[in-house]
């Protein structure tokens, strides 16, 4: 249906727009064809309100054939035979109407003097039809660029949404009932260090939540995130997790999407430094090279380890993100390499999209 | 009456600490050893033959599920856990006890009570069947486990050529070597993907990509020679599965 049709709402001020039309063929009846002011007018003005119907016809040509779509010969013949096919018609329908007028006995010369400005009537019927098929593709184009920005901010609204989900789910439960245990275990033994575990939980779930919220963090706020993961982790290994970060300070200030480096951390402390009886070293690297930032994060495993639970959903994550944040402008890779595991990853420098 | 003897596994030392020292205080308890992977739980439950082991699920090593397994019949089971969907549905289907972290020491004590009152067998269940239900669906066990005395031999599915069943036990043969594990042949192979192994006579089950040829080795007996020459048995129905899933091939 005609978009202007479609809401009676429209009606009134599309029909108050062709006011400046009913003028104009008032002084071309009147000018050239010599009527009084009055005859003029009771022609023109059911006349313009006829053609201000006629000319939303233009629509149903406009919407079949498209600008961007159709070949310019075709489009310009289409609109020129339904030009003068509509202002014919326009025209016939005057002259019934004069006709009609002519009934009055004082206007009985008006279906002469009209015949005589029917020419001049078709032209501006066919060029106003013209206008008329004109402002229907700038209608056309504006609904759908409507549309479209209607579509992007619907998708955009999926992606934030799909990345919340993503963000929540990192917060492991099994990590969270196993720290509570702990503190459990503390609270007998060590009151102060269960105190202080529970500060060290506190703060990671704090940062996480507030980052969460964050399109962009420096990676130095990113790195220090995940100290803190791995202090509440260190409370459970003891001895077995060591942590080492190497990172330049022109990397440190890079701005990167939070939460991108936790899975990968978590799973070098789950999938890593958990299958081992003597524990190891979580190295994390990260240089700034030309336009991209690398990080690296490295843990040994044992290669033998029974596969736990879940294994893989971190990395799926952090590949996710990347593709729906870079497209095919990040790299990532995981490595395993004489029982070392590597998460190696570089993106461009560029804000995030 | 004579104290009950407890064995502590858990990886964490935060969390064998606060076992021991809740259990510690209960009255004809002896905590017998502890240890913080699966090897070392096999081995400190063939030296101190305890009655109960608590027991955690993801260690290094061996999941607690494995070193469950391979515990003398004897031993009751409470595994103690901290958040495993999948787990606690196979403990529920299986009635076996199973205490999730953090817990009060009153949970704690109530498994221990339960432990020493019913018979080992009741309190554990059957562990391989609790272990195939802990799995995700669809997902088969990608190592079988076997001890030999305070020694723990993992071998990977992969390596495994076939399966023998020998009395009460399953001879599982890889690269030439059989070890022996004391569970049925059925309730073995139930844990291993059918797409892979297949039972070809009462008493064996191949691997199929291990398959070289079969011959015909007597009216309506078979053999199949496997990968490395191994000589296998096939009956008149284990040659029909056969023969339907190699021309299905």
């Amino acid at each position: 249906m005609h978009p202007i049709l479609a809401r009676p709402g429209r009606l009134v001020p599309y029909l108050a727009a062709t006011a400046p039309l009913a003028a104009v063929l008032v002084a071309i009846l009147g000018r050239s064809g010599g009527l009084p002011l009055g005859e003029a007018a009771a022609l023109a003005i059911p006349m313009t309100i006829l053609f201000a119907f006629l000319g939303l016809s233009a629509w149903y040509p406009v919407k079949s054939a498209p600008a961007a779509a159709g070949r310019l010969g075709r489009l310009v013949l289409t609109h020129a035979i339904a030009s003068a096919v509509t202002s014919a018609v326009w025209v016939f329908l005057g002259g019934a109407l004069a006709r009609l007028i002519a009934l009055v006995p004082a206007l009985s010369d008006l279906p002469a003097r009209y015949t005589a400005e029917v020419p001049v009537l078709f032209g501006a019927g066919f060029l106003l039809y013209l206008l008329s098929v004109a402002l229907h593709y700038v209608l056309l184009e504006f609904e759908a660029a409507r549309d479209a920005e209607r579509r992007e901010s619907a998708l955009e609204i999926l992606a934030r949404q799909a990345e919340l989900e993503a963000l929540k789910a990192q917060i492991q439960p099994h990590f969270l009932f196993n720290s509570l245990n702990s503190i459990s275990a503390l609270v007998g033994s060590d009151p102060a260090r269960a105190r202080e575990m529970c500060v060290s939980l506190a703060d990671f779930l704090r940062q996480t939540l507030s980052v969460g919220e964050r399109r962009g963090i420096p990676l130095r706020d990113e790195i220090a995130l995940a100290m803190r993961y791995l202090d509440v982790e260190r409370v459970r290994f003891g001895r077995r997790l060591t942590v080492e970060t190497a990172a330049s300070a022109e990397a440190e200030s890079v701005v990167i999407p939070p939460l991108l480096l936790q899975p990968l951390v978590e799973n070098a402390v789950v999938h890593g430094i958990a299958t081992l009886t003597e524990g190891g070293i979580v190295r994390l690297e990260a240089e700034r090279t030309g336009h991209r930032l690398r990080i690296v994060i490295e843990n040994p495993y044992d290669p033998d380890a029974p596969a736990r639970p879940r294994s893989g959903l971190g990395l799926r994550i952090v590949r996710d993100r990347l593709f729906a944040l870079y497209g095919s402008d990040a790299l990532f890779a995981a490595r395993r390499l004489d029982g070392r595991h590597l998460a190696i990853l570089s993106i461009p420098l560029r804000a995030a999209s | 009456m004579k104290d009950v003897r407890v064995l502590i596994v858990d990886d964490e030392e935060p969390a064998r600490a606060l076992l021991r020292e809740i259990l510690s205080r209960e009255p004809g308890v002896t905590i017998v050893g502890e240890a913080e992977n699966g090897f070392a739980a096999v081995r400190a439950a063939s030296e101190t033959s305890p009655d109960i082991a608590f027991l955690d699920i993801e260690m290094p090593k061996l999941t607690g599920f494995e070193v469950a397994e391979l515990l003398a019949p004897e031993v009751a089971v409470v595994f103690v856990t901290a958040y495993d969907r999948y787990a606690v549905q196979a403990f529920e289907i299986h009635a076996v006890d199973y205490v999730l972290k953090p817990f009060r020491p009153d949970r704690l004590r109530e498994a221990l009570a339960h432990a020493r009152a019913r018979r080992a067998a009741d309190v554990r269940g059957d562990v391989v069947a609790i272990a195939a239900a802990a799995r995700p669906k669809g997902t088969w066990a990608d190592r079988v486990v076997v001890r030999d005395g305070p020694r723990v031999h993992v071998i990977a599915v992969d390596r495994i050529d076939a399966l023998e069943a020998q009395d009460d036990y399953v001879a599982v043969v890889s690269a030439g070597k059989k070890f022996l594990k004391p569970q049925t042949l059925s309730s073995l192979a139930a844990t291993l993907d059918p797409a892979r192994f297949l039972r070809v006579h009462r008493s064996y089950v191949i691997q199929l990509d291990r398959l070289e040829q079969i011959e015909l080795y007597a009216r309506n007996s078979h053999v199949a020679i496997l990968a490395g020459g191994l000589k296998v048995p096939v009956s008149r129905d284990g040659h029909a599965r056969l023969k339907a899933i190699l021309d299905a091939r």
